[in-house]
């Protein structure tokens, strides 16, 4: 079977500071992790191919930087890991990486199961995934907590999907793109050999040229999104907390929130 | 010159970082309140490998003793119980059978202490024989094609949990420190007798004991390296030890500073976060800048030991520095806190139990000092 997990290089603090001045991510002196939720998928990735044989390839686009994050995933366990990097890839938006990620994707000659984190921690979108299998016309099942059973053979999946009201169980065909939750697994340590294995193998670096891609339609030229404003929200004051017996507290609560004219 | 880490480096900082904080911090301050060993945590990191890492890559390690001194730092910065367990495991009971051992001990023993399926010890010190290694009465005969040892060690780290014990004992009185030699002796060998359990003042989860030779048969092969080599193979076996209790060392006081950091931003006083007052931000600003000398210097002597350089002025000055910083940021650690410092809810009184045993342990401060001096002085030991 063969696995493609797309993974992508985030900063790694959830409180990530934006520039007032030119609303961007301010990424000094943060250190860049592999997206928390692509760890979830690399996990499944690697169990599939332990319960089915094959080979689990990553892929990310980004730059050159992202590489230990790919080299991190190889020392997962991932047998090959393939970086997108270009100038020209610069300033994608979502339509734009999917589309590019997919064009990767049929490079490396495609997959009967595609998976990536259900969104990134730094842009959150959640868009990328669905993208990629718009981009290679194949269906897809997003938060997946679960995925039941595979046959290969027949080229069916039953996966278990987070909704709303509770869980959904889904029948679909292989090759499928699944975006993954977080509760699907419990990620596993690199190990020793793994780092010793990615140093070896290391990771094979593509561009635009590399790939069969219209220049239209990635970087910023493909990317019809335009981000107006970003702001962070303004920091919540320090809460108050209130002492006596539980009464006593109830009674002031009650007293401050309406002086809040939160209760009449 | 280039301070960064290599990518192998940072990936395994991230991967020790990562299995310290999931599998080895939720237990720290049990393993220190009711002594519980570490023996899981030690066989889980034998499964990622991590107990082979100073050794070549045959060996299933990275060949690198900057990415060892990287893991003892991880590991210590959360339960330094368990970091002395591994660097006593790695740099003193199998350092040595990698350095002397014969192709057929290699085998019956290595790979056992590599993967974590054996736990291993370096029995040094006797009763009389402490700083003066030279010291040794522990007495080792040939009869009938086997070793006889007879004499006893004391304050051995992992002796109870150990399969095998690698000890010196004089086989050749007259020869002085020539006539001391290492010996491989498992646990279950006939006349070896575990002795009670030391109540120790801190790294209190990690093992500590005394151990009887009562006329201990060991056969003749298991003799470590040449008859009469005891003394130089200790003074190399802790040359390379002294670097992994001072990566222990940076490990405790980045532990220090990280909680002193949180604190000092949470606790009020006078209206504001203390870290706000500058007598707190000069402990701060000390703290990191005598953590970061300490780290330069574990990574510099760690360099110099890869390279096959002379590393023992290096290695002894990283271990007096980084152990008296880890004592003292417990101080500082345990005065930003205040009386909750004080109090065993908050962890920073088990860091200065913890850390004033690094001053001690494999060379006393003063042992150090006569290291470095001798060095300088240029004075020959052996």
């Amino acid at each position: 079977m063969r696995i493609i997990v797309c993974i992508k290089q985030v900063p790694a603090t959830n409180e990530v500071k934006i520039d007032p001045k030119t609303g961007t991510l301010i990424r000094e002196g943060i250190e860049s992790i592999i997206n928390p939720f692509d760890l979830f998928a690399l996990e499944e990735g690697l169990r599939l191919k332990e319960a089915h044989g094959g080979c689990v390839f990553v892929l990310s686009m980004g730059p050159l930087q992202a590489r230990i994050s790919l080299k991190e995933a190889m020392a997962m366990g991932a047998d090959t890991a393939v970086l997108l990097s270009d100038r020209a890839f610069a300033g994608s938006d979502t339509l734009a990486t999917s589309y590019t990620l997919a064009a990767g994707i049929k490079k490396l000659g495609g997959a009967d199961i595609i998976l990536c984190g259900k969104q990134s921690t730094d842009g959150e979108t959640g868009q990328v995934g669905p993208g990629i299998a718009a981009q290679l016309d194949i269906p897809h099942i997003t938060c997946v907590t679960k995925i039941i059973k595979v046959d290969h053979a027949k080229k069916r999946i039953v996966v278990e999907r987070e909704v709303e009201e509770g869980y959904e169980e889904i029948l679909t065909t292989l090759p499928v793109l699944l975006t993954v939750e977080k509760e699907i697994n419990r990620p596993r340590f690199l190990t020793v050999k793994g780092i010793m294995r990615a140093k070896k193998t290391g990771v094979v670096v593509w561009t635009a040229s590399d790939l069969e891609i219209d220049p239209s339609r990635i970087g910023l030229s493909g990317s019809p999104t335009e981000i107006v404003k970003v702001f962070s929200l303004p920091r919540q004051k320090r809460g108050i907390i209130f002492s006596g017996t539980p009464e006593e507290q109830v009674e002031t609560l009650v007293s401050k929130l309406k002086e809040a004219g939160y209760l009449f | 010159m280039d301070f960064s880490l290599s990518e192998e480096q940072e990936l395994l900082r991230r991967m020790v970082r990562s299995f310290a904080e999931k599998e080895v911090a939720p237990g720290a301050k049990d393993r220190d309140e009711k002594g519980e060993f570490p023996l899981e945590v030690i066989r889980k990191m034998g499964e990622l490998g991590l107990l082979a890492l100073p050794f070549p890559e045959e060996y299933g390690g990275m060949g690198d003793t900057i990415s060892y001194a990287i893991a003892v730092e991880e590991i210590a910065r959360v339960c330094a119980s368990t970091a002395i367990t591994y660097a006593a495991h790695v740099s003193l009971g199998t350092a040595p059978l990698y350095m002397f051992g014969t192709k057929e001990q290699k085998e019956k023993w290595l790979s056992k202490c590599l993967d974590g399926t054996m736990l291993a010890a370096y029995g040094l010190t006797e009763p009389d024989a402490g700083s003066d290694a030279g010291a040794t009465r522990t007495i080792a005969r040939l009869e009938d094609g086997e070793w006889i040892i007879s004499g006893c060690k004391c304050l051995i780290t992992n002796a109870s949990y150990a399969g095998i014990v690698v000890i010196t004992a004089l086989t050749d009185k007259e020869k002085g420190s020539h006539g001391i030699s290492s010996f491989i002796v498992p646990s279950d060998a006939p006349g070896f007798k575990l002795g009670s359990k030391y109540n120790k003042l801190g790294l209190r989860g990690s093992d500590t004991a005394e151990i009887f030779f009562d006329d201990c048969r060991i056969p003749q092969e298991y003799i470590l390296g040449a008859r009469g080599d005891g003394f130089k193979q200790f003074l190399q076996v802790l040359d390379g030890g002294r670097i992994s209790i001072a990566a222990l060392s940076v490990g405790i006081a980045q532990a220090c500073l990280e909680a002193s950091l949180k604190y000092s931003k949470e606790r009020f006083q006078f209206g504001k976060p203390i870290s706000k007052f500058q007598a707190i931000q000069f402990k701060l600003a000390d703290m990191a800048t005598k953590i970061e000398l300490s780290r330069l210097m574990v990574y510099k002597a760690a360099w110099l030991k890869d390279q096959g350089l002379p590393y023992t002025r290096e290695a002894a000055m990283a271990k007096l520095f980084a152990s008296e910083t880890a004592t003292w940021a417990a101080l500082e650690a345990i005065q930003i806190y205040g009386g909750f410092g004080y109090i065993k809810d908050y962890p920073v009184e088990r860091y200065l139990r913890d850390a004033k045993l690094m001053e001690i342990g494999e060379g006393t401060s003063e042992i150090q000092r006569i290291v470095i001096a001798r060095k300088l002085l240029g004075e020959v030991w052996v």
